[in-house]
């Protein structure tokens, strides 16, 4: 099982974290067609490479937005939020 | 006979202890630490088994456990590995695969239906004619398989714990000892574990008479034991390698998963054998298990032995023999005993005739070998039969070459090739974390082991601190050690590749030829290595096969892959302890008394029911009917609490639910309709506002943890200053329904429940029994009711309280089930029970909880693209009152002209209306009430039943007021 190794609450095994799916930007309703919008909702990017992802730790109740290698499986670096934050 | 030698300097056995046991009725007697074949063979007895194909008689071959020649079954275990476990006085064993027993197993002239019997013979021999599929099946499964499953077995969990250390050093042999020494002497906390009863590895059997090791042997071996940052874990095996480090150990007591900051694999080698005619013919064995015999348990293997070597450890297990007596007759070097350095030389000094390039074509012998016959080797590796050496002997030994025990270096991904040099795999490149050291690393010499060991132990222990250590590591020996094709076809075959399977030379090389010629193929079709041994002694002669019929290289051949676990591991290790949370609510010491009867609801024990009536259904009739003529009341308390406070709040409710909930007043509640961003419903509560910056709001049961994680990342995401609190835990909720709800409660709080001060939806804090509450008016069940939401701590008072002195009013705690029929009548949907991985809140009859004219909530756009693509409408259904045959159920369906019409997804026999009523989704927008529907049932039977306008019950909505405007009679 792998260790996620987070800068604020240490090094914690996988199974204390739920996974909340990669970051992605929601596109503003009013102006995306039906099909962009079906896209946004259906379709996910399987392709390997250094994704953004939302971690949830459980016993701490904190949501991480980590720096992943979805290739390698390596944690690169912890993300601030407000990198990943959006107005509607 | 007895084989039993005099002492041995390092032997495993307490001679002054004896253990009886007893074999398929005869009675062996032992010593304590001596193994069951240990005991078998000290009482003259080499047949330990029957093969698993042709029921061939078997005896001892690696004596290491990388063969199951040696299975027994008992009372209390299917697979009990001979080779391994210890005889402990009074055991009581058959062999394993036999009909009869080992010697007049049913089945032991069955390898002479050998040519029948070829690989593939189920596909090929067994498919036609059809009509006797059923015959065939009959006999594979009655003579497939090793041994019988105790299917009232019920014992045999062992706890799983957890282990935590800076170095696992897995094998215990010169190297791992080195290492786990060296890395504790750097300060590391050491785990140290071996698959032997006793650490020491080869340097005990392999190099037990070798005088120059004396030394090292102690020294290594005390600094393990009395070290106390040492761990050691024998008769313990590290059956695979998991993400950074994360490895299951098997002990006898059960898994340890162990989480090693650094591991270093010295897991030695397994011997390969040669493959010739009848190399499976007791007495024909490893070179090391000849050594295991003498050193360990000091067992003579033989009296005459021939040998083929293709290593200088063949020569060192030579002297072995002659030490313990042993005659040699013969050796047959695959190539120049020249080459072989000093030790081949002390053996022709001792007079063994040495056939320098002559490999064993065949060997003689029914119930042992009788004598072994020598061919020369030609130019291109072949036997030449035209020139035979036969020699007598009762004992073969092969020594010709090793495989590396590298699958879990395979496992973390190290890059392994094949190093022609030595004959081996070996890792060119270990990933951060992961050391090899020793035989497995291509280091041979035995001081060179110990100091790779030592080097590798030395720069785990500095890696565990993040540092490195500047460690010259020898290099991998330069001699070659495995020869590169020790196998010979023979043209009555009966040379095996795979002794568990039963797989000859012909076989694999046949399954090659029918186009299985990739590794991973051929292994599946054939079968080599796919029996309990996993290929420790087939594996590597596999590849070598495969690579000279393909002409391709090793490393283009490849290895299968190296799956964790990889060594059989017990079912009850693997299951270990049953942990499951079980949540229970402050309320179950009452629901207990109360006679409840419990389900599961996610985590949750709920009661289902109270068992107060002569029979489940009259019970549940029976809460229903106190809720809908008097006072009913529930422990909801496993509902999701959670809390949104901040100056945001009103927009995170908004974008949330469907309905609008920024315009609510203060003390007022709202249903609350959760959708995803697909539009399909997942959850459903009731919102409570406490003030304008302050929203407390419930989830179903189960769903507290996804709503609270989903709303927490969504005031994240969109930078709202708004916090949420989930007080699933903290708070506790309970029911209060009937008509007398408000008459029974009003004495009791200090909240003013008249229909002004307190109308229906609204909620009100204040205190019951000196505790603090927050009440809120709530449809629920569709009667008048309050639910009550308190701290955990007062609740189980309240509760308690509330029957007692509500107790000449009738009332009744209600269950589940009650509370299921008493929604259901009201038409109320049960989100996941109604609703389906596809429902939107249109086709689950519910537009009025959508407020599309707010700016955003989560799944708005989809349903706007979904509302005009409807295609199902839930609806309600009512079974004529004098119906009565079969029960309708849950996913029933409905039929209309002989297609598919929909499905039911919920019915119940209501007490109120006297007849079945349901819901079930309609696949035609034209339906209308009034309607007939067919049902089928499980029978096949159609029930026409009518659709019906919902709610069922109260369809005004009378009886949340039923006290004061007088509709005090039943409704329905």
């Amino acid at each position: 099982m792998k260790v996620i190794d987070c800068p604020h609450i240490g090094k914690r095994p996988m199974s204390e974290f739920v996974y909340g799916h990669e970051v992605r930007e929601m596109p503003k309703p009013s102006e995306a067609s039906d099909k962009e919008w079906a896209d946004y909702v259906f379709s996910r990017d399987g392709a390997p490479g250094v994704k953004k992802e939302w971690w949830h730790h459980v016993p701490s109740g904190i949501w991480f937005v980590f720096e992943r290698d979805t290739l390698t499986d390596k944690f690169i670096r912890l993300v601030d939020i407000a990198e990943v934050q959006y107005e509607l | 006979m007895s084989y039993r030698l005099q002492e041995q300097p390092f032997e495993w056995i307490d001679r002054s202890k004896t253990v009886n046991i007893e074999v398929e009725g005869r009675p062996m007697r032992g010593f304590e630490g001596d193994t069951i074949s240990s005991t078998m063979l000290a009482n003259g007895v080499i047949h330990m088994g029957r093969s698993f194909k042709y029921h061939r008689i078997r005896g001892p071959f690696t004596f290491a456990n990388h063969d199951i020649n040696a299975l027994f079954e008992n009372a209390d275990k299917t697979h009990v590995r001979g080779d391994v476990e210890l005889a402990e006085d009074g055991l009581k064993l058959k062999g394993a695969n036999t009909i009869g027993g080992i010697a007049k197993d049913k089945f032991r002239h069955l390898s002479l239906l050998s040519r029948f019997l070829v690989v593939g013979f189920y596909y090929k021999g067994l498919f036609k004619p059809r009509f006797l599929r059923p015959f065939y099946e009959r006999i594979i499964r009655e003579s497939a398989g090793l041994g019988k499953v105790d299917l009232n077995w019920r014992g045999g969990r062992k706890s799983k714990r957890y282990g935590f250390c800076d170095v696992l050093v897995i094998g215990a042999g010169p190297a791992g000892m080195a290492a786990a020494k060296a890395a504790a002497e750097s300060g590391a906390q050491v785990m140290l574990v071996d698959e032997n009863a006793q650490i020491g590895g080869s340097l005990d059997y392999q190099y037990a008479n070798d005088a120059s090791v004396a030394d090292t042997r102690s020294e290594l071996k005390e600094a393990v034991l009395n070290n106390e940052n040492i761990e050691v874990h024998t008769s313990s095996v590290a059956v695979g390698w998991y993400t950074d480090n994360w490895m299951p150990i098997n002990t006898p007591n059960g898994i340890i998963k162990v989480r090693a900051e650094q591991v270093v694999m010295a897991t030695g080698l397994f011997e390969q054998p040669s493959i010739f005619h009848k190399n499976d013919v007791p007495g024909v064995m490893m070179a090391s298990a000849a050594q295991r015999m003498i050193a360990r348990y000091a067992i003579k293997p033989c009296e005459v032995a021939a040998m083929v070597v293709a290593n200088e450890d063949g020569y060192r297990a030579a002297l072995d023999l002659l030490k313990a007596g042993v005659k040699i007759n013969a050796i047959a070097d695959l190539e120049d005993h020249e080459d072989r350095g000093d030790l081949a030389k002390q053996v022709k000094a001792q007079g063994v005739q040495i056939y320098d390039h002559h490999g064993i074509y065949e060997v003689e012998g029914k119930d042992r070998v009788t004598s072994a016959t020598l061919c020369p080797l030609n130019a291109s590796g072949e036997l030449d039969t035209s020139r035979k050496t036969t020699v007598p002997c009762d004992g073969v030994m092969m020594s010709v070459g090793w495989a590396p025990a590298t699958h879990m270096l395979f496992q973390c991904k190290a890059d392994i090739k094949y190093d022609a040099t030595i004959g081996q795999f070996r890792a060119q490149s270990l990933p951060e974390g992961m050391f090899a050291a020793g035989r497995v690393n291509g280091v041979f010499d035995i001081k060179d082991q110990i100091a790779d060991g030592a080097g590798a132990g030395q720069q785990a222990a500095a890696a565990a601190k993040g540092e490195s250590a500047d460690v010259q590591r020898p290099e991998p020996t330069k001699v070659r050690q495995s020869h590169e094709y020790p196998i010979f076809s023979h043209p009555k075959a009966k040379n095996f590749l795979d002794y568990d399977e039963d797989i000859q030379l012909k076989d694999y090389i046949n399954a090659a030829k029918e186009g299985f010629d990739n590794i991973e193929l051929i292994k599946r079709f054939s079968t080599n290595g796919m029996g309990p041994s996993q290929g420790k002694h087939s594996n590597m002669n596999g590849i070598r096969i495969l690579a000279k019929h393909t002409g391709k290289s090793i490393d283009e051949t490849g290895s299968t892959t190296a799956r964790p676990m990889f060594h059989p591991t017990p079912v009850g290790h693997l299951g270990g302890r049953r942990f499951r949370a079980e949540r229970v609510t402050p309320m179950q010491e009452s629901h207990v008394a109360h006679k409840a009867v419990f389900m599961e609801a996610g985590a949750w024990l709920r009661p289902e029911y109270y068992d107060t009536e002569a029979t489940r259904t009259e019970s549940i009739h029976a809460e229903v009917n106190a809720v809908r003529t008097g006072l009913g009341i529930i422990d909801v308390s496993t509902l999701g609490k959670i809390e949104v406070f901040g100056p945001d709040a009103p927009e995170v409710m908004d974008r949330i639910c469907t309905m609008r909930m920024s315009n609510m007043k203060i003390g007022m509640t709202r249903y609350a309709l959760v959708v995803d961003e697909a539009g399909v419903i997942t959850d459903d509560g009731v919102v409570v506002r406490y003030a304008d910056d302050h929203f407390y709001y419930t989830t179903t049961t189960g769903s507290s943890d996804p709503a609270f994680r989903t709303l927490q990342k969504q005031i994240l995401e969109w930078g709202l200053k708004a916090e949420a609190v989930n007080r699933t835990g903290q708070l506790q909720a309970m029911n209060l329904a009937g008509p007398l709800a408000r008459q029974k409660l009003a004495p009791l709080t200090d909240i003013d429940l008249s229909e002004e001060a307190f109308p229906y939806l609204a909620a009100r804090t204040g205190t019951m029994y000196g505790k603090p509450v927050t009440l809120a008016r709530v449809g629920f069940v569709g009667e008048l009711g309050y639910e009550i939401h308190c701290l955990s701590g007062d609740a189980a008072e309240i509760w308690d309280n509330l029957l007692r002195d509500c107790a000449d009013a009738g009332i009744r705690p209600f269950g589940v089930e009650a509370q299921r029929l008493l929604r259901l009548e009201k038409g109320h949907v049960i989100v996941t029970q109604d609703t389906d991985g596809l429902t939107n809140p249109y086709e689950a009859g519910m537009p009025w909880a959508v407020h599309m004219k707010k700016d955003f909530f989560i799944g708005k756009r989809s349903l706007e693209i979904l509302k005009p693509l409807q295609a199902r409408k839930l609806m309600g259904f009512m079974f004529p009152e004098s119906y009565s045959g079969g029960t309708p159920k849950e996913c029933h369906l409905l039929i209309k002209d002989g297609e598919l019409n929909g499905r039911i997804t919920s019915v119940s026999y209501s007490p109120t209306f006297n007849r079945y009523l349901g819901l079930a989704y309609v696949d035609d927008m034209n339906a209308n009430v009034g309607d007939a529907v067919n049902v089928r049932l499980d029978d096949g039977a159609l029930v026409e039943a009518e659709l019906v306008s919902l709610p069922f019950y109260d369809p005004e909505g009378k009886r949340q007021t039923c006290d004061v405007d007088g509709t005090e009679e039943k409704v329905a």
